[in-house]
């Protein structure tokens, strides 16, 4: 449905997206994972016909971007960064007026629909203006959701939503991705593993890896980590660890907090809880250390800079 | 077609949520209002010293009105006209309209007959002043001056929106569209005419590009010319045409 072909994207001397390639298949939920400057947006808005890419082709829902922008228009729903409203219209009358732009055909009882599913039917009457940000970022994906569109683009969809509205956001988009095309951005690492079938994380206008965010992360954490916490000294704690089988590393971090690593696949911790309690400690606190998008990008670019370094 | 409606009956409603609307509305009322009261008031005074001394009177006509219609609206379209393409850009939802299925010509055709209907509301409601000294002479008003009047007044207004529109579509200031355009507004209705009267011999370049006497010389005299019409029309599109560009070209930048 989306199939992306070195795409390349200069403002000015900058070079914003840097030769991207990638596609996505219908059905299929796409998570764009990046830091901000990192060319999503951009790229969306070159897979929305918002502007055409200095390089490369981009074929949405089976339509060039730049040849045919508006098939691709038609066919596309897109939620921006920065939620694009008309603060002075009511939510029924701003998406009907996107309705009728699109010539929907019974536009009123489309708009019903589409307010019931995102939980706004009360407030169709309700200036937007009068709206808060949650609302108004779902008053953004009702418009995106509108026309039923084969391919929906979102932008940071979930930013700004309070968590039982993020949960309530991220089963719609789930239940949407069934059927249609998703591709949406987030700089938020368990986001993208609660909803994404596909990650493609993006740096500096590259892709620098793709794939499920279970193997992702499987790849990166060449072990896994784990934070012990007890109460009172640390004493020869590590060496009641270390004794433990599989163990690879101990690391004190202050008084009464140890962190230890181990071969992915072989959870030991058990053994190192009984070790721990055996030896007399007081265990408060045990719990594995994820590693956070941070870690991962430092991780990506540094390997992509090694590369470099090595080609030379 | 059908979405060039839809964005012109947005734009259309919209002014009437807007105080500047309203403003510029009771402004040209009340100003054509004193100008009417003093028409009237002026010719009643002729007609008495006629009578004293025996000569003939003449009755006014709707040129004083339509006149300064013309002449009021150098003032009030840039200030219909600066929020039109601006504001989109400011509120961010050009997005919005520049990823719908919306041509870039469509969404500034629009957005000019949205404005366009609202200046035919307007100049609707100026009809009362005409109608009122038609009814205060014994002849009446010539309906075929009136008519030509009007027409004129409809194609300056259409060419001064397009440039409007053209104008508010390279700004995301609604200040700055403002100015320029009103500065576009006075250079084309007095300032290019000066030339004009000092280059010797025949029709000139300026004579031709001076907008006022396209109007006030052919159109509120009672005659319909075909040259003024293509004037006013060219305007028009030109002004469209700058306004689709710029939308194109914020695509590229």
């Amino acid at each position: 449905m989306i199939r992306v072909n070195g795409l390349t994207k200069d403002y000015g001397s900058r070079r914003a997206v840097d030769q991207i390639t990638f596609d996505a298949q219908q059905g299929e939920i796409l998570g764009f994972l990046g830091p901000n400057g990192a060319g999503k947006t951009t790229t969306m808005r070159i897979l929305t016909g918002y502007m055409p890419p200095t390089d490369g082709e981009a074929i949405v829902a089976g339509y060039d971007v730049v040849e045919e922008s508006l098939e691709v228009r038609r066919r596309v729903g897109y939620l921006p960064e920065t939620v694009p409203l008309y603060t002075d219209m009511s939510v029924f009358e701003y998406l009907k007026y996107m309705g009728d732009l699109r010539h929907l055909p019974d536009v009123e009882d489309r708009v019903d629909e589409v307010l019931e599913k995102v939980g706004l039917a009360d407030r169709a009457d309700g200036t937007i203006h009068n709206l808060s940000k949650g609302m108004r970022q779902r008053v953004g994906l009702a418009q995106a959701l509108l026309h039923r569109p084969e391919v929906l683009i979102l932008d940071e969809p979930t930013i700004g939503l309070d968590p039982g509205q993020v949960v309530e956001v991220r089963k719609l988009i789930r239940e949407i991705g069934k059927e249609r095309t998703v591709l949406l951005s987030t700089h938020i690492l368990s986001e993208a593993q609660n909803i994404c079938d596909r990650v493609l994380i993006i740096n500096k206008g590259r892709i620098v890896a793709e794939d499920t965010p279970e193997k992702l992360q499987a790849r990166l954490l060449g072990a896994e980590r784990v934070m012990l916490r007890v109460r009172g000294e640390t004493d020869d704690l590590p060496f009641v660890i270390e004794k433990v089988k599989g163990v690879q590393s101990v690391d004190v971090k202050e008084e009464g907090l140890v962190e230890f690593q181990f071969a992915p696949g072989q959870d030991i911790r058990p053994e190192v809880a009984k070790a721990v309690i055996s030896e007399g400690y007081d265990l408060l606190e045990m719990r594995p250390l994820g590693m956070s998008l941070e870690e991962i990008f430092l991780e990506l670019t540094n390997t992509e800079r090694n590369h470099e370094q090595g080609a030379k | 077609m059908k979405t060039v409606w839809t964005i012109a009956k947005r734009e259309y409603n919209q002014y009437f949520n807007s105080p500047i609307a309203y403003v510029v509305m009771f402004m040209i009322m009340l100003v054509l209002g004193i100008i009417f009261a003093i028409v009237v008031r002026s010719s009643m005074d002729q007609a008495m010293q006629m009578q004293a001394f025996g000569g003939p009177a003449t009755a006014p006509d709707n040129t004083p009105i339509t006149g300064n219609l013309a002449f009021l609206l150098v003032f009030s379209i840039p200030a219909l006209t600066m929020r039109l393409v601006s504001d989109e850009t400011r509120m961010g939802t050009m997005e919005l309209l520049l990823t719908a299925p919306v041509r870039d010509w469509e969404l500034i055709v629009g957005k000019w007959l949205g404005a366009f209907l609202f200046i035919l509301t307007i100049a609707a409601l100026t009809l009362v002043f005409p109608l009122m000294l038609n009814f205060q002479i014994n002849n009446g008003l010539d309906p075929k001056q009136l008519v030509s009047s009007y027409l004129g007044i409809i194609f300056v207004a259409a060419a001064f929106l397009g440039m409007g529109v053209g104008i508010s579509s390279l700004f995301s200031n609604q200040i700055a569209a403002f100015f320029l355009t009103m500065a576009a507004f006075i250079f084309l209705w007095w300032m290019v005419g000066f030339p004009a009267s000092l280059v010797q011999g025949g029709t000139n370049l300026f004579q031709y590009l001076d907008m006022k006497s396209h109007f006030y010389d052919t159109f509120n005299m009672g005659k319909i010319m075909l040259a003024d019409i293509v004037y006013y029309v060219s305007l028009t599109v030109l002004g469209l045409f700058v306004g689709t560009t710029a939308v194109e070209m914020r695509r590229w930048r």
